[in-house]
């Protein structure tokens, strides 16, 4: 049994199989693509960028179709999407509650938000720590606010498995570690969690399961089998070095000039300093 | 001016039926115009409308159904240009200006050569109060509930798509259908309005109380509220000094929600830098 109480008896949630995809007939974005979503995961695509990231996303919400290969999901399946901050429209006229509210919107319901849905928005949104802000606009409140606004949205609509596309694009450090522990307790509540980052450091190396992507998938596992040499290399197109700090593993450019040197010495300095 | 004098046009027929339809249509145009404004379609307002008058001269050379003609030509010319910018590397803006400005020229010219369907062409290019019948109230009474009762069922669909296609599509609502429910909307709106307002100034009823209510509200219901009333009031108030000044009635109802533009962007920025001086004392 899933955390979640769902059945993935055909293999996971989602299982993507051989998945190609292209638009308008042009180039492959993806080729042969296999992934499953298990319930539970918490899974970072990372890639460079072009690498088809967000197709693998959109194939897996089923707005882009296939040109050969499959994406299966579970039936009666509810997804979220949490998009990328830069694509929203922040001088549209929608307060917070508005803006969660807006996303049941399947079947006959009241324009109007019904006292039983305001009592559920507020709860999503005090779970999420932005009690109180219901009658603001969604421009008026800092980075990390305006993320978690969407994964509410996202929430709202009983979402069993939500997608983030580049979740933490934008913010600064602290704002980043914030939706990183948010996105941890809400999986560890059984919220089946799908993103794309650039951030190899800051948030990929943190997840239980990296996906390495570049139109098809280089490597799959955890970060100490993903975020090695030879799979960021085939996946980036150029040398990458690993280290290793605290436990952690951290990602930098290949030593081809010398401005790594410096920083490596520093980062193992810190390393050795700490343990 | 006294106040019997103000009231002497509401002895006449054709002008109560002018009001009637201009304040209705003044509503509709401020709702409809909410959703034209906020996904940057302004353009595609002033295209469809002048398309229409395309559809008009066509119907009427085909012998058929001026409204039903019309509304289809313009259904048509919206999904096209659609279809349009989907399939070829042609921005929106382009196709709109393409295939409308190309369907109102056909519309000219037609007019010129086989002569105005109904009514003439100076009336439906700039509107006319008195070529306003009592069916005409009836067509845009029928346009403005069908409208309501889109509005109303579909509002989240509606706001959803209108923010985030890409989202609302992801997450099960059936975005292509809404874009077309909408465009039809649209088409019937412009459609039904087009006797009073006349088709070069039907955009700027679409437009304006929507922009005028965007900037007094930061919330999409209000906005919608607000755009309402100021297009009625707009509508009735520009209609009464169509007939007091002696010009046509779409310009004058133009001008009135102009001044609300006006009024709303000085008082606005007073009230922003109110705000700010209070902000800064804090």
């Amino acid at each position: 049994m899933s955390r979640t109480g769902l059945s993935a008896t055909a293999g996971g949630l989602i299982v993507a199989e051989q998945l190609t995809v292209n638009y308008d007939g042009g180039p492959p974005v993806l080729i042969d693509v296999d992934l499953t979503v298990e319930p539970g995961d918490l899974i970072g695509i990372v890639g460079p960028s072009g690498s088809g990231k967000s197709t693998l996303l959109r194939a897996m919400l089923g707005t882009v179709g296939a040109v050969s290969g499959s994406v299966r999901r579970v039936p009666g399946l509810s997804v979220g999407l949490v998009p990328q901050v830069e694509t929203i429209d922040w001088n549209f006229p929608v307060t917070v509650a508005e803006c969660v509210g807006m996303a049941r919107a399947r079947g006959l319901r009241t324009p109007w938000i019904t006292r039983s849905e305001r009592r559920e928005i507020g709860e999503v949104l005090e779970r999420l720590g932005l009690h109180g802000l219901g009658d603001r606009h969604i421009r008026d409140l800092s980075g990390g606010q305006q993320q978690r606004v969407f994964l509410a949205r996202a929430l709202f609509t009983k979402a069993e498995v939500i997608f983030l596309d580049e979740p933490t694009s934008g913010l600064d450090v602290r704002t980043r570690h914030d939706v990183l522990h948010l996105l941890d307790d809400l999986n560890d509540q059984g919220l089946t969690i799908v993103l794309t980052t650039h951030d190899l450091n800051g948030i990929a190396a943190h997840l239980p399961t990296i996906v390495c992507l570049n139109r098809s998938v280089i490597g799959a596992g955890r970060p100490d089998e993903v975020l090695v040499p030879e799979v960021l290399e085939q996946t980036y197109g150029s040398p990458m070095e690993v280290l290793e700090h605290g436990g952690m593993r951290v990602v930098v450019d290949a030593p081809i000039d010398r401005t790594v040197t410096p920083l490596r010495r520093a980062v193992a300095g810190r390393g050795e300093s700490s343990a | 001016m006294s106040i019997d004098e103000l009231l002497r046009p509401f002895e006449f027929e054709f002008f109560r039926n002018g009001l009637y339809v201009a304040t209705i249509a003044g509503a509709l145009c401020g709702v409809v115009g909410c959703y034209v404004v906020l996904r940057n379609m302004s353009y595609i307002g002033h295209g469809l409308s002048h398309s229409i008058f395309g559809g008009y001269a066509v119907a009427g050379l085909a012998g058929v159904n001026l409204f039903l003609g019309a509304g289809i030509w313009g259904v048509v010319t919206a999904l096209a240009v659609g279809g349009i910018v989907r399939r070829r590397p042609i921005g929106s803006d382009a196709a709109i200006g393409v295939v409308t400005t190309a369907s109102f020229a056909l519309g000219l010219a037609l007019v010129q050569l086989y002569g105005s369907p109904g009514r003439n062409a100076d009336a439906l290019l700039f509107g006319n109060v008195l070529g306003v019948t009592t069916s005409d109230v009836w067509l845009i009474v029928g346009v403005a509930l069908a409208t309501g009762a889109v509005v109303f069922f579909f509002y989240r669909p509606l706001l959803f798509t209108t923010f985030d296609t890409q989202v609302a599509s992801a997450t099960g609502v059936r975005t292509g259908w809404i874009d077309a429910l909408l465009m039809v909307v649209l088409s019937a709106t412009v459609l039904a309005t087009m006797n009073v307002m006349g088709v070069t100034l039907i955009a700027a009823t679409l437009v304006v109380p929507a922009v005028v209510a965007r900037m007094l509200t930061d919330s999409f219901g209000k906005m919608l509220g607000l755009s309402l009333l100021i297009g009625a009031t707009s509508g009735f108030v520009g209609m009464n000094a169509s007939y007091h000044l002696d010009v046509a009635s779409g310009p004058t109802i133009v001008l009135v929600s102009a001044s609300f533009f006006v009024v709303a962007y000085v008082a606005g920025g007073r009230l922003r830098r109110r705000a700010g001086a209070v902000g800064h004392a804090h």
